[in-house]
């Protein structure tokens, strides 16, 4: 006993070392891997509200960028409204019968949160954004985040009024994408160098893609609908032996200029847990 | 010593808002990713307790990694940091020791010393944490780039607040 205390005495800077040392790692081990502490959530709405704060006063800097990214998507958004499609097609005229035959049934699927960014890094290895919504808007997490010209990223964790995303600009952030030619797909993340550009792996190599081609969410994840823009290919190659390509990507989205961005929100996502559920397929987000 | 508390106490909060207000978001370049705020555990006193250093050194670290959203990160790395820093203070002491009110400045200590001391301490903080974040082994050149970079960037950054915030001792 005496011994242990003259060991313990001798040795407790670095057993105190030892001890916070290991308090941090689990930290770190529990923060990527399992649901984070309570603690962390309550501190965001703090963090949340001083960004939200220094927002005040640096969103007028950008003012005029923000305000041509708006129009830019009210152009967009025009020019999918019925009206601006002209049917020149004059030698015929269109009848309503009194009988609808072939009527479309489409069900709303996805809506959209509008929100702001209130904070955004794009050069460290792992990046991520806080947004000016939370549980009280109606986000959760694994939520998708985009913005008219692309993704940004899948919400990780939500306070009452605020919401931290994982960054496409993530090390854990895998997204499937599809090239927009043919369908076919293959799995799209960063490349860690440049905030511009990703990289595209496992994409076969029956596939006819091109340098320049669009390439769009595949939607077979959860957080993203089909057909959102994601990048466009500056280059392709098959390395070494691979059965696959690799793509090199240059993002649709500036991730510099994020200002406002819409959470998607995926009104049948409780239906398909529970299929899901049921049949016993694991998630792999 | 009070106001010593009070002005170390200004200097933690000001550094964590510097860090986590600012110098987040700034971009400096690739693999450029300045932590200033490790200037806190540089700039703490010759005669601090070990064990309050350390502790301090957690502390700010926590601060650090609620701005960053990467808990445990900071701490790890700041932790280490504060449990090298006696030691290398005790390698780097001058023949006769650290003479009473001298503290760990650039004015204090001379350039030499100074830059040598918190080189050692940036670049164990800097490494630790970079490889940390990465959590596996596939990048490791470029991570290792990131680390001088990086550290470069910081020390820079640490000499320039260094003039800005100290003046020169009158010799007497």
């Amino acid at each position: 006993m005496r011994n242990l205390i003259v060991f313990l005495a001798r040795h407790y800077f670095f057993l105190l070392f030892l001890v916070l040392q290991i308090i941090s790692l689990t930290l770190v081990v529990n923060h990527n891997y399992f649901q984070r502490a309570a603690a962390v959530s309550a501190s965001n709405a703090l963090i949340g509200s001083m960004y939200e704060t220094r927002n005040e006063v640096t969103q007028y800097f950008d003012l005029k960028d923000q305000n041509i990214q708006l129009s830019e998507m009210n152009a967009i958004l025009l020019g999918r409204l019925e009206t601006a499609y002209l049917d020149y097609d004059t030698t015929s005229t269109l009848i309503t019968d009194s009988v609808k035959l072939g009527i479309e049934v489409k069900r709303l699927r996805y809506s959209y949160i509008a929100a702001q960014v209130l904070d955004n890094t794009v050069t460290l290895r792992n990046n991520y954004i806080i947004l000016n919504r939370g549980t009280l808007q109606g986000v959760k997490p694994d939520m998708g985040v985009i913005t008219p010209g692309g993704i940004v990223g899948i919400v990780r964790e939500v306070s009452d009024n605020f919401c931290v995303v994982m960054s496409l600009l993530h090390k854990d952030c895998k997204i499937s994408a599809s090239v927009k030619r043919d369908g076919t797909f293959g799995q799209l993340a960063w490349n860690y160098l440049d905030y511009r550009e990703g990289e595209m792996v496992d994409l076969p190599t029956h596939s006819k893609i091109a340098i320049g081609d669009t390439l769009v969410t595949s939607g077979f994840g959860d957080a993203f609908p089909a057909g959102i823009p994601v990048g466009t290919v500056m280059q392709f190659e098959r390395k070494g032996g691979d059965k696959t390509y690799t793509v090199r990507v240059r993002f649709t989205t500036d991730f510099r200029k994020l200002h406002h961005v819409y959470i998607v929100r995926d009104l049948m996502r409780p239906e398909l847990d529970q299929l899901k559920e049921k049949a016993g397929v694991n998630d792999a987000h | 010593m009070l106001t010593e508390i009070v002005r170390h106490s200004f200097r933690f909060v000001g550094l964590v808002l510097v860090q986590g207000l600012i110098l987040k978001n700034m971009e400096a370049g690739y693999l450029i990713n300045p932590f200033l705020y490790v200037l806190f555990i540089i700039q703490l006193p010759f005669e601090l307790p070990k064990w309050l250093g350390l502790a301090v050194a957690f502390f700010l670290g926590f601060c650090v990694d609620v701005f960053y959203g990467t808990m445990g990160m900071h701490m790890a790395a700041c932790t280490l940091m504060g449990w090298a820093r006696p030691s290398i203070l005790r390698f780097m002491a001058p023949r006769d020791g650290y003479e009473f009110g001298q503290q760990p400045t650039i004015q204090d200590m001379g350039k030499l010393w100074f830059l040598s001391y918190s080189a050692i301490l940036i670049i164990i903080h800097h490494l630790f944490i970079f490889y940390l974040e990465l959590f596996s082994f596939s990048e490791v050149g470029w991570t290792l780039l990131r680390v001088l970079f990086s550290s470069a960037a910081t020390l820079l950054l640490v000499v320039v607040t260094q003039f800005l915030f100290y003046r020169t001792r009158e010799s007497a």
